[in-house]
């Protein structure tokens, strides 16, 4: 950590320079640069210093030989890969319909004053901030739709995790109470997957637990409620909107991992949790 | 690619251009290469087209760039190139001098304090680390939020705010007192 105790302060002034702190904390912000000389000064210097940034620094537009060159080689790329159906190419399946444009998912929020917990979560947040929330799932094959759904829609910031642990001790029994069930919690921090805390969801008519674990940068979410005796024949593996999914059984618990992982370490994350 | 794919492709790139060449131009800090890499990265980009998912295509065109102005930024170090530009100054005038891209491994905003005339903000911003100077020219000069820096530089949102602070430090000069950047928030 840093040895400087002002330096998260000085951060959250240059977000709010930036335009990155939602209203309530650029208020509290600027709360605050009023009765601190040395943080005023340093929003000055920092709204200065964007100013000569703006004038003097020059921007470097593409030319319009450029411009040609480059329609050009996207004309002859298209040129050459006629007939279609290369197999080069993935055919992962693309969203129906996104919001467009910029910044589509809105501005990052930082978490109020609670600076230093966005810290272990941070790649978290940005791998959530990064998709596309808006995601139209293919018709048919309902449950893996739904697990997919669930699992975007739990990245959005705020929906992650109702409980912050990477302890399974605290996790399982936070379980206790909301549901008729006591959902298998393991840690697998020393197999790279560490888990990261646990969430209340609704899916399949019944509320659920998903457990959250990290790999990296990206995020698994693991479903698990009970089977009921009831077989499901659907697909043990897919994928959906670029999210791989891998269900199985165990003890009278259905499970589903869903994530971005590539499908390797995905089944590595699974055959990890079935041999823990 | 149908025509109908290159259409899109052609609607959703063309329009970024403008940023794409900026972005590596300020990385490579040569016209000429600048170009090449910005070909190369749209040539990458049609190849990807199937797997984009959506979203905001600047950024994820900007990733491509950016990878790409890496690649060559270390084939040219491997290769002993130095820039045309030191020795040509470009069509459009003033150019910065090419000023090499410094090892991140050193501690280059400190020494960059002390010998840099830090009168001329371009070239203090050319002089700095790249992994410094692309989180400021995303910035500054294309208004990226940190979210899509952060995606488009492939590292957390806190070490992208960590690194426009060292970024500005340096550029604003020391400020005494303050402690390490790196690492506080990543």
């Amino acid at each position: 950590m840093s040895d400087d105790p002002c330096f998260e302060l000085r951060l959250l002034i240059q977000a709010d320079v930036d335009g990155e702190l939602a209203p309530a904390e650029a208020a509290r912000v600027g709360a605050h640069v009023e009765t601190c000389p040395a943080c005023a000064a340093l929003q000055a210097q920092l709204v200065a210093l964007a100013g000569r940034i703006c004038r003097e620094v020059p921007y470097h537009p593409a030319s319009d030989a450029l411009r040609d060159a480059v329609r050009a080689r996207i004309a002859a790329a298209s040129a050459a890969a006629q007939p279609e159906q290369s197999a080069q190419v993935v055919p992962l399946p693309r969203p129906a319909r996104q919001f467009g444009g910029q910044r589509a998912a809105g501005k990052f929020r930082l978490p109020g004053w609670n600076f230093s917990a966005l810290a272990p979560f941070g790649t978290g947040f940005a791998l959530a901030a990064c998709i596309a929330l808006v995601l139209v799932l293919p018709r048919g094959n309902g449950l893996p739709d739904s697990v997919v759904a669930d699992h975007i829609r739990a990245l959005q910031p705020g929906h992650l995790m109702d409980v912050v642990s990477t302890d399974q001790h605290t996790v399982k029994p936070w379980f206790d109470g909301r549901l008729d069930y006591a959902p298998p919690v393991k840690d697998l921090k020393t197999q790279g997957f560490p888990l990261a805390g646990g969430r209340l969801d609704y899916l399949a008519d019944r509320p659920i637990a998903a457990l959250i674990y990290q790999r990296r940068q990206h995020l698994i979410d693991l479903y698990v409620w009970p089977d009921g005796g009831h077989l499901d024949h659907g697909p043990t593996e897919g994928a959906r909107s670029g999210y791989n999914f891998v269900r199985w059984s165990h003890d009278g618990m259905t499970f589903w991992a869903v994530s971005d992982l590539d499908a390797k370490e995905l089944a590595d994350f699974v055959r990890l949790w079935q041999a823990a | 690619m149908t025509m109908a794919g290159t259409m899109d492709f052609e609607q959703l790139v063309l329009p970024h251009l403008d940023a794409a060449h900026n972005l590596a131009r300020w990385l490579v800090a040569d016209a000429t290469l600048a170009e090449d890499v910005v070909q190369d990265a749209i040539l990458r980009a049609l190849n990807y087209f199937g797997t984009y998912k959506g979203g905001d295509a600047r950024a994820w065109l900007l990733r491509i760039v950016r990878n790409n102005a890496y690649t060559a930024l270390s084939a040219r170090k491997r290769s002993g190139m130095t820039s045309l530009d030191t020795v040509a100054p470009g069509a459009d005038g003033e150019e910065p001098p090419a000023l090499q891209v410094p090892d991140p491994a050193d501690d280059p905003e400190a020494a960059l304090v002390h010998r840099q005339d830090l009168a001329r903000l371009d070239l203090a911003l050319a002089a700095l680390p790249v992994e410094l100077r692309e989180c400021l020219v995303l910035h500054e000069l294309e208004d990226l939020s940190y979210k899509d820096i952060a995606q488009v530089t492939g590292v957390p949102i806190g070490t992208v705010m960590s690194r426009l602070w060292r970024a500005r430090r340096a550029l604003s000069g020391a400020k005494p007192g303050c402690g390490k950047a790196e690492g506080a928030v990543a």
